[in-house]
């Protein structure tokens, strides 16, 4: 059979998760704290009005750049919490969850042999989706000193002549980190000097818990090399509705337009209109959830503390990453020992890239029961793990 | 701070100030005087349970009750709804826009008291123009909380 696969494809390995999951779903009994999508439901406004457009026959297609009612409310949505004035005829396009507009955004911008460079950790899609767009992925490890921002002096040394995208992926998954102002500023210098587009993917952007979000696209200079990527799965709980957008140079706009169309067609129906409704009237829904988060977040900040392991204080999506290495484990060998001792299941960091190693993503998309739980069983298993440690 | 202490106590008042602290990213002296000073001002009237009787021994039956009344002179509707509010077996009373003026929550242990109530308390009151009176038979949500339904988590274990 072998014969008939691509070469291309072959090279790629299978997301790290997946594996982990597998030994998950056969333990009936397991607390997990693996997912990387929020405990809440979407809001029932916003599901109704998704109803509400199925029984008044809103079953067609829509235009590939998707609805226009809803490109205008993107562009609203931009302007109220980020300040950029994006054009809804020419400049949006509306997609399958984020994670497509990162393949199309990627395959629409990339020659073959051009460079990608992917700070890690990081969402699993980057570098497949940068390999398969033709593109030589080039990574930045990540430091957990910088509270695993992107430095202007690591972005420097990433850069040769080949570069032509940076992936920026801030509010952080795996990490939880966030990239200020004046941290941004120092990368959109660098990123102007040397001509380089970056796809900034800001789907966790409605949740931060220091100050309000900024978007690289918003600085001088960066809306015209941005594409911007952001959805409705994180901040409005509706990752099941698969819906996301790209926003960016009409020209760059009008090619990934082009490959959704052919690909795609348009994104679903119903949930574009549901996701207008989550526009126009979402927004205290969104702070409902996010105070719930930061609650949590603070929670297990907390209760790391006390168990005196090593986390830096992360301030975006629903993470957080604590280091491990005191125990002399590798990260898969901390989460499978974890998982089998006390039948929690966190993700090993090396999931999102070889600079995860040493570290442990926990996701507090649960209730705090859950994760009190979830603490308690910790806090046992890193006991018996030092206790064992001094005999 | 207050207004996030309030969002969370309101749905689980028997958290403890420590946990509360930690939760609010404050010091637990902080939380301390700012839960007194909300039962001062009495914004917090109370730290009650939330039970389903329906799933005990015990009888209980709720009935809500519109009533028409006379306004008072100098006192519009204050008076009357006093005269209702102080008898224990009334829940609640609210004054209501509307077909009716006031909404008396009653609730007792038999069909027969709560018919009593209406006829020889409620409706002998001087300002009383008229009663209806509703009873309750299944309740599926209340105080925000949907009653019978366990939540369950629909996702899958892990993902990236």
């Amino acid at each position: 059979m072998k014969q008939f696969l691509s070469d291309k494809i072959l090279q790629i390995k299978p997301s790290g998760i997946r594996k982990f999951f597998d030994i998950v779903s056969e333990m009936k009994d397991a607390i997990s704290l693996g997912v990387g999508e929020p405990d809440f439901e979407t809001p029932w406004h916003i599901r109704d009005e998704g109803i509400y457009s199925l029984e008044k026959g809103k079953t067609f297609y829509t235009s590939n750049a998707g609805l226009k009612d809803l490109r205008c409310e993107i562009c609203n949505y931009l302007k109220r919490h980020q300040g950029i004035h994006y054009d809804a005829m020419h400049e949006v396009l509306v997609t399958v969850g984020g994670s497509e507009a990162i393949d199309i955004g990627l395959r629409a911008v990339i020659n073959e042999g051009d460079e990608v460079i992917i700070p890690q950790p990081s969402y699993v899609s980057y570098e497949p989706c940068a390999v398969l767009a033709g593109a030589k992925p080039v990574i930045i490890n990540l430091k957990a000193e910088n509270e695993f921002r992107l430095t202007p002096q690591e972005l420097e040394n990433a850069i040769t002549d080949r570069t032509k995208v940076l992936i920026l992926p801030y509010p952080n998954n795996p990490t939880g980190a966030i990239m200020e102002r004046e941290d941004l500023e120092k990368i959109a210098k660098i990123c102007i000097e040397k001509d380089i587009l970056v796809m900034s993917d800001e789907i966790y952007s409605a949740l931060t818990y220091k100050g309000q979000h900024v978007s690289i696209a918003s600085l001088n200079g960066m809306k015209e090399r941005t594409i911007l990527i952001n959805g409705f799965s994180k901040a409005y709980a509706m990752t099941g509705w698969r819906l996301g957008y790209a926003c960016g140079p009409s020209e760059i706009i009008k090619q990934m337009t082009k490959i959704h169309q052919f690909a795609i067609m348009c994104a679903p129906t119903t949930s574009q209109y549901a996701a207008v409704e989550a526009l126009k009237n979402g927004d205290e829904d969104v702070e409902m959830m996010r105070q719930s988060y930061n609650q949590r977040r603070r929670f297990l900040m907390n209760a790391f503390r006390e168990m005196n392991l090593e986390c830096f204080e992360p301030y975006g999506a629903f993470y957080v990453f604590p280091c491990i290495k005191e125990f002399g484990m590798t990260s898969e060998e901390f989460a499978e020992k974890f998982l089998a001792e006390e039948k929690v299941a966190a993700v090993p960091g090396t999931a999102f890239g070889d600079s995860g190693e040493g570290y442990l993503r926990i996701s507090y998309a649960y209730s705090l029961e859950t994760l009190k739980t979830a603490m308690v069983r910790l806090k046992n298993f890193v006991t018996k793990l030092r206790e064992s440690k001094n005999d | 701070m207050r207004d996030e202490l309030l969002s969370i106590i309101e749905k689980n008042s028997r958290i403890d100030l420590k946990e509360l602290a930690v939760l609010l990213g404050v010091q637990e002296i902080d939380v301390a005087n700012e839960l007194s000073a909300l039962e001062a001002e009495g914004i917090i009237c109370g730290y009650h349970t939330l039970i389903d009787w329906e799933k005990t021994s015990i009888e209980k039956v709720t009935a809500l009750i519109e009533v028409k009344v006379t306004p008072q002179r100098g006192q519009g509707f204050d008076h009357i709804a006093e005269r209702i509010y102080n008898y224990p077996e009334v829940k609640a009373v609210y004054l209501i826009s509307g077909g009716y003026d006031l909404l008396v929550t009653l609730e007792e242990k038999t069909l027969r008291e709560i018919s009593n109530f209406v006829s020889d308390k409620l409706s002998t009151l001087e300002s009383v123009l008229s009663t209806a009176t509703h009873f309750i038979l299944k309740k599926y949500k209340d105080h925000g909380t949907i009653l019978d339904k366990k939540p369950e988590d629909g996702r899958e274990a892990v993902t990236p």
